[in-house]
């Protein structure tokens, strides 16, 4: 059997990744990957983390059977790996424990973050005053806008808000300005990059602190359901809640790996935020080559999505290779599918999902009806949705 | 010997130091931006760092954030910037042109591509600010077999072992980050810019360039003490943000002021 080990030592997934950023932050990333090696090996850093999981996350998530919702649509058994359930409501908190406990040990005392749908701000937010830590995010004017109730959230867990007017004001302006924010006090901060992207060691830290989600998962389907699944269904952004629940069944033969990007208005319409699924080339951003939406000459296209964290013109390198390679598939669900498979789980299953997660949801609600009932398809879960419900409001005509 | 090496050493043998303005290509408009190089020329100018603009500049402050947003408003690529670069040459074809900007406008093209385009239309030297020596080799290969120097920088934070890295890449000149920031910030420490130069001279023969935060004719000379080149970017973009208006004028006299304060004899 095939020993999938990437990155290699300079960060490349094949011909994806690598450290593309400005001479000031290199000696900061060579310091980051070396503690980071020592941390991962070191014990007592190890037995923190999954002490906070346990404790302080609430993990391990439930692998909830969505008995009622399948039997619906009349194919597959659709379970759910609820990361909904986890403190903050989404997948983002693994991650934010992971690099803030970095942080503590690197003797920083400022972190900073970006965020789209500010799951991953909040959860930034959260650890920073659950370790003592000053935390300032960014976030995109348009996001601040379509995600109030997280804005809000961060306010109250003390953190600073710095809403970003420039370029189309979303994730990926906000990235920026927290790339400007780091260059600037790289000697004091420490940057919680919230996605598998980014340049290494970023993409691989963020897969490994996420990687519990499919770790919990094959333990599940074992204890739960006596087998492994048909297929893991996950939806990317930058692509960490997919990594997360994929990454421990690269090995594993016989289970498809899925990744639903945004589809937007229609991938045909080239409104949407889907760079596997549409080809896009391959280029530089963010410290990191990938498929990248982008015009003839190299500048960034605007993408599209209704929701907030897949707002994203990339993907994370690994997403990047394991496409390349074949050994998962990528596809995408457009807005109106993401709403339809939204609202079946609100009704059928009493379960309001993120509207990101509600991307995998609607691959699934494809796919389920055409396998047969003793097929298993797992779908991550990332996030609860509290935080759409005034988009949904919104959508719906109705003022809140 | 390439255009950048004979300005440098015409430089060194009068005791003199380079002056490198910055202007974003296509702001305020494409068709202006010629007659800015040469505007800038007539000030005093030694090299021009040719700004290519690109959707996220995240190594840059507001002032060229907003000349990136004007430039690619009108459609500025780098296909029609190496264009303005062969115009400029056929009135002038001793200044070097060094375009500065960030990878994706170039991943985009192709290296091979645009190493044979640029040097086509002289283009002597390319600065991509998110191209650290960790990822260049293969792309430094390709622009050096082209004629095209690839431009390295250095900062505050780099260790002597990878000014030798860079050392081994670089061609023509290297640009020291005189500070830890973006573009246009305000913090320039001249004393920890020469304790820093005179440790990496001990592993870079070529010269060196210093810029970031340089914003006027006192910080240029101070400067001007310990690098052999001074850079100055945002400060200039200031100046084409003040609308097109004697534009060319004006920046002629503001560089101007610039060259005399670092070719004053020094007591
Ligand atoms: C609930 C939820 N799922 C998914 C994402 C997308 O991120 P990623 O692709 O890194 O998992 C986000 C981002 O904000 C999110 O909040």
């Amino acid at each position: 059997m095939s020993q999938y080990s990437f990155p290699d030592a300079a960060g490349h997934f094949g011909q994806f990744g690598g450290i593309f950023v400005a001479e000031t932050l290199i000696p900061a990333l060579d310091e980051l990957r070396s503690e980071y090696e020592r941390a991962r090996r070191d014990p007592a850093f190890m037995a923190e983390y999954e002490y906070e999981l346990k404790h302080y996350v609430g993990r391990p998530s439930p692998l909830y059977h969505a008995r009622r919702w399948s039997e619906t649509l009349g194919g597959a058994q659709i379970w759910l790996k609820r990361e909904d359930l986890n403190h903050t409501g989404a997948h983002k908190v693994n991650n934010t424990i992971g690099q803030a406990l970095l942080a503590r040990r690197m003797g920083k005392k400022r972190v900073i973050a970006e965020t789209g749908a500010g799951q991953h701000g909040v959860a930034s937010a959260t650890v920073a005053a659950r370790y003592g830590l000053e935390c300032v995010v960014y976030m995109g004017a348009e996001d601040v806008a379509r995600q109030a109730p997280n804005v809000f959230r961060m306010k109250l867990l003390g953190a600073t808000v710095v809403p970003v007017q420039s370029g189309s004001k979303t994730l990926k302006d906000a990235m920026n300005e927290a790339m400007r924010d780091w260059v600037t006090n790289v000697d004091s901060t420490y940057y919680i990059i919230g996605t598998c992207a980014g340049p290494h060691p970023y993409p691989m830290l963020v897969r490994d602190f996420q990687a519990v989600i499919g770790e919990e998962c094959k333990q599940q389907c074992a204890d739960q359901i006596g087998r492994q699944p048909d297929a893991v269904v996950a939806c990317v952004g930058g692509g960490s809640n997919a990594i997360g629940i994929f990454y421990p069944y690269i090995d594993v033969p016989g289970v498809r790996l899925i990744g639903v990007e945004a589809g937007g208005l229609g991938v045909e319409t080239g409104r949407h935020a889907a760079p596997l699924t549409s080809g896009a080339p391959i280029g530089v951003l963010h410290g990191e080559r990938v498929n990248l939406m982008q015009d003839e000459n190299g500048q960034i296209i605007d993408t599209h999505s209704i929701s907030a964290g897949l707002d994203y013109p990339g993907v994370g390198p690994e997403h990047c290779h394991l496409n390349e390679i074949q050994r998962a598939e990528y596809v995408a669900a457009t807005d109106d599918e993401a709403l339809v498979a939204f609202h079946d789980l609100c009704r059928y299953e009493g379960i309001i999902p993120a509207l990101e997660s509600s991307h995998a949801l609607a691959h699934a609600r494809k796919i389920a009806p055409a396998m047969s009932p003793d097929q298993v398809i797992v779908v991550n879960l990332s996030g609860r949705g509290d935080k759409d419900i005034p988009t949904i409001a919104r959508l719906d005509g109705i003022e809140l | 010997m390439s255009r950048i090496q004979k300005t440098f050493s015409r430089l060194q043998a009068a005791g003199r130091q380079a002056l490198i303005p910055f202007i974003t290509a296509g702001d305020p408009a494409p068709s202006a931006t010629v007659g800015l190089m040469h505007a800038l020329v007539a000030g005093g100018a030694d090299i021009i760092e040719l700004g290519v603009p690109f959707t996220d500049p995240s190594a840059d402050g507001p002032v060229i954030q907003r000349a990136a947003e004007r430039a690619l408003a009108h459609g500025t690529s780098l296909r029609r910037i190496i264009a303005m670069v062969a115009e400029f040459r056929e009135r002038d074809a001793d200044t070097p042109v060094v375009l500065m900007g960030y990878a994706n406008p170039v991943e985009a093209m192709g290296y091979e591509a645009f190493g044979a385009a640029a040097a086509k239309a002289g283009i002597d030297g390319l600065l991509t600010v998110d191209l650290p020596p960790e990822e260049a080799a293969a792309r430094a290969a390709i622009l050096k077999r082209h004629g095209v120097a690839p431009i390295f920088l250095l900062a505050p934070t780099t260790p002597p072992e990878r000014a030798q890295a860079v050392a081994r890449l670089a061609e023509g000149y290297v640009y020291y980050v005189s500070l830890k920031g973006v573009t246009g910030a305000a913090n320039l420490d001249v004393a920890s810019v020469a304790a820093k130069l005179a440790e990496l001279r001990a592993h870079i023969a070529l010269p060196i360039g210093v810029g970031f935060g340089i914003r006027d004719a006192e910080s240029a000379r101070a400067v001007a003490a310990v690098a052999d080149a001074v850079v100055i970017g945002s400060r200039v973009v200031q100046e084409v943000e003040q609308g097109e208006a004697g534009l060319a004028d004006r920046l002629t006299a503001f560089l101007g002021g610039i060259r005399s304060a670092i070719d004053a004899p020094r007591p």
